[in-house]
């Protein structure tokens, strides 16, 4: 694949969508052990940043004119490295390797220079670090002058840690406008519903508070998601958050909108509904 | 002691911290419980759905999750605050140091998944430092118990002992060989077997290696004296001097990072009390990654073969 090959229509990256979120079920059905919801619950977005919106080189990883990634969420890694592997920095076979020893994909994103995979910058898995290093880069993009953008996706639940709100005070404080912060509001988190193990709302006015300017997506519309994260693309004077409302395990019904999906991978024998409800696409499996 | 090596029991230690935390909610009301949006993975949710009043959700925020205890504790509440060892222990270390320690706060903090058990989770979740920083604390009493029922007795003599704590356990089912009726005593060290030749001082998962080991090299004529350090802080000295003087070998066993842990500890004692010939089976300063438990065990060489690998390199027998 080239550099930024553009998926052309709606339709395509939809089915592109829909074969990652296969792989994600295939890999979690040969590894036995991993994360479905927060994975197939973010396969749009990362299908259009990855096929559309990002500037990023599959055969140069760590160009000097990339946009960054960070995924403060580690534990969605299913969701990124099946992206990736379509995008082609990593072979496609190579994700029957999830979570195995001696391997690349790690249950949590491993560094790039030691054992993880190309287009990762460093680590991730604990929650809540990931917006102070998108903040920091954001900040030292802007010394150099260079018009790269930052990404960072956090989960909701990830927003409970303090960490995170002292880096939304410093990117407010610094107006890192280079910066866009993807919110995956699922309204699920491991124990229950975010609502109940520790209530964020209002979340939007939160963000506005401090200083940021808060867009709004349909996670599930590519259109919508072409059209905000472009508009955040451009905005200017302010760090962007974007909260997305999505549905955790997304496309597999008995999964949608249940965070007892959070951490547990299919059965044999829910694999095979999955892959039922998410029809084959043109694309092909890796299995 | 007798074993069963073949076929033992099978349960896991997180389930003992559970079943305490049932006896000592229905026991005593001062014990309350924090938990970070892992209480189904730690299975304080045991407690949460029994004593729905005394269990508060602090969400994601393990800093906040300390100092919330800390503050119980100037109530006059006995809390327990859990989640993984490593966002137990190494997120939160400066409120720990400075509310709990510091402060000498009844602060009970009982972390599971721990050392390498997470598996394919890999190294970000992997906690091989912990022991090494809860020991560091003045005032801190650091457990490190061994099975089900050893975690059993730590988790409620630690509640009833005035102070913080630190205590260690798994996610996995792990062998079960301890006697439920033996004495369970903090800071003192149980000594599992005699032996002449060399003494293995394991704690946590690597006692059962370590007599798995033990088992093994009996069988090829050398004699082991086997200890299971299940306080690491404060430490059995005199059953550490003991056993140099008895074997003039000592090996450590742990999974932990080879330095700060339990062969930091060990050679503290010795190097000042007996100084004797020591080697470690530990975690050789370097992070893990995914895979299950057993395969990184071997990988990383925290097993019964290195132990065995180890003490025949220094007998040459
Ligand atoms: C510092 C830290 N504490 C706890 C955990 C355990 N953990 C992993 S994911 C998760 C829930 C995250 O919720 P959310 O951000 O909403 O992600 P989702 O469940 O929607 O995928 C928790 C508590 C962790 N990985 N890191
Ligand atoms: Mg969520």
């Amino acid at each position: 694949m080239s550099k930024n090959p553009q998926l052309g229509t709606i339709e395509e990256l939809n089915e592109m969508a829909r074969q990652i979120r296969r792989d994600i079920i295939n890999m979690l059905l040969i590894a036995k052990t991993g994360h479905s919801g927060g994975p197939l619950g973010t396969a749009d977005i990362f299908t259009a940043l990855y096929f559309n919106l990002l500037n990023v080189d599959n055969e140069n990883p760590y160009a000097d004119d990339r946009d960054y990634v960070y995924l403060s969420i580690g534990h969605i890694a299913p969701v990124w490295y099946a992206t990736l592997a379509r995008r082609g920095y990593i072979p496609i076979e190579e994700l029957k390797t999830l979570r195995k020893v001696n391997g690349r994909l790690q249950g949590h994103p491993a560094p790039f220079k030691t054992h993880g995979v190309p287009g990762v910058e460093l680590a991730s898995g604990s929650l809540g670090q990931g917006l102070s290093i998108a903040v920091g880069t954001a900040l030292g993009l802007r010394l150099d002058k260079k018009p790269n953008k930052v990404i960072c996706i956090n989960g909701d639940g990830e927003l409970q840690e303090g960490q995170i709100w002292e880096a939304v005070m410093t990117a407010a404080h610094h107006k890192t406008d280079n910066l866009i912060m993807i919110v995956d509001k699922n309204d699920c988190q491991i124990d229950n519903r975010v609502q109940k193990v520790m209530n964020l709302d209002p979340m939007a006015d939160k963000f506005r508070a401090f200083n940021w300017e808060v867009m709004e997506m349909d996670g599930h519309n590519m259109q919508n998601i072409l059209d905000t994260v472009n508009k955040a693309k451009n905005f200017k004077g302010k760090p962007i958050v974007i909260i997305a409302n999505t549905k955790m395990g997304r496309g597999v019904s008995f999964m949608e909108d249940d965070y007892r999906w959070h951490g547990m991978p299919p059965n044999e024998e829910q694999g095979k509904i999955a892959l039922t409800e998410l029809a084959p696409t043109k694309f092909g499996d890796f299995v | 002691m007798k074993f069963n090596f073949d076929n033992p029991e099978l349960k896991e230690t997180r389930q003992a911290f559970a079943d305490a935390l049932i006896k000592l909610g229905s026991e005593n009301p001062d014990v309350v419980v924090l938990g970070g949006d892992v209480s189904g993975s730690v299975k304080t949710n045991v407690f949460r759905d029994a004593f729905p009043d005394r269990f508060f959700s602090v969400g994601i925020a393990e800093q906040d999750m300390i100092g919330t205890a800390a503050g119980l504790a100037v109530a006059g509440k006995i809390p327990i605050a859990s989640a993984y060892g490593e966002f137990a222990t190494g997120r939160p270390f400066d409120q720990i140091r400075q509310s709990v320690a510091y402060s000498q706060m009844n602060v009970k903090i009982c972390a599971s998944h721990c050392g390498i058990s997470v598996g394919p989770d890999g190294a970000t979740h992997q906690s091989l430092e912990d022991v090494g920083l809860m020991r560091l604390l003045p005032h801190m009493t650091v457990l490190t118990p061994c099975d089900y029922n050893q975690t059993y007795k730590a988790i409620m003599k630690c509640v009833e002992t005035k102070g913080p704590f630190y205590v260690r356990f798994y996610r996995d089912k792990t062998p079960n060989f301890t006697d439920p009726n033996e004495e369970y005593e903090i800071g003192k060290a149980q000594i599992l077997k005699e032996g002449k030749d060399v003494t293995l001082v394991a704690s946590g998962l690597l006692v059962w290696e370590a007599l798995k080991a033990a088992e093994v090299l009996e069988k090829d004529g050398i004699s082991v004296k086997v200890i299971n350090i299940h306080t690491i802080k404060p430490i059995d000295v005199d059953a550490l001097v003991k056993a140099a003087e008895e074997t003039n070998l000592v090996i450590t066993c742990e999974d932990h990072q080879k330095q700060s842990g339990l062969y930091g500890a060990v050679a503290e004692v010795l190097s000042l009390h007996r100084p004797t010939q020591m080697d470690y089976v530990a975690v050789e300063d370097t992070f893990g990654e995914s895979g299950t438990m057993e395969e990184l065990m071997r990988k990383y060489k925290i097993n019964d073969e290195e132990i065995i690998r180890k003490v025949k390199k220094h007998l040459k027998k």
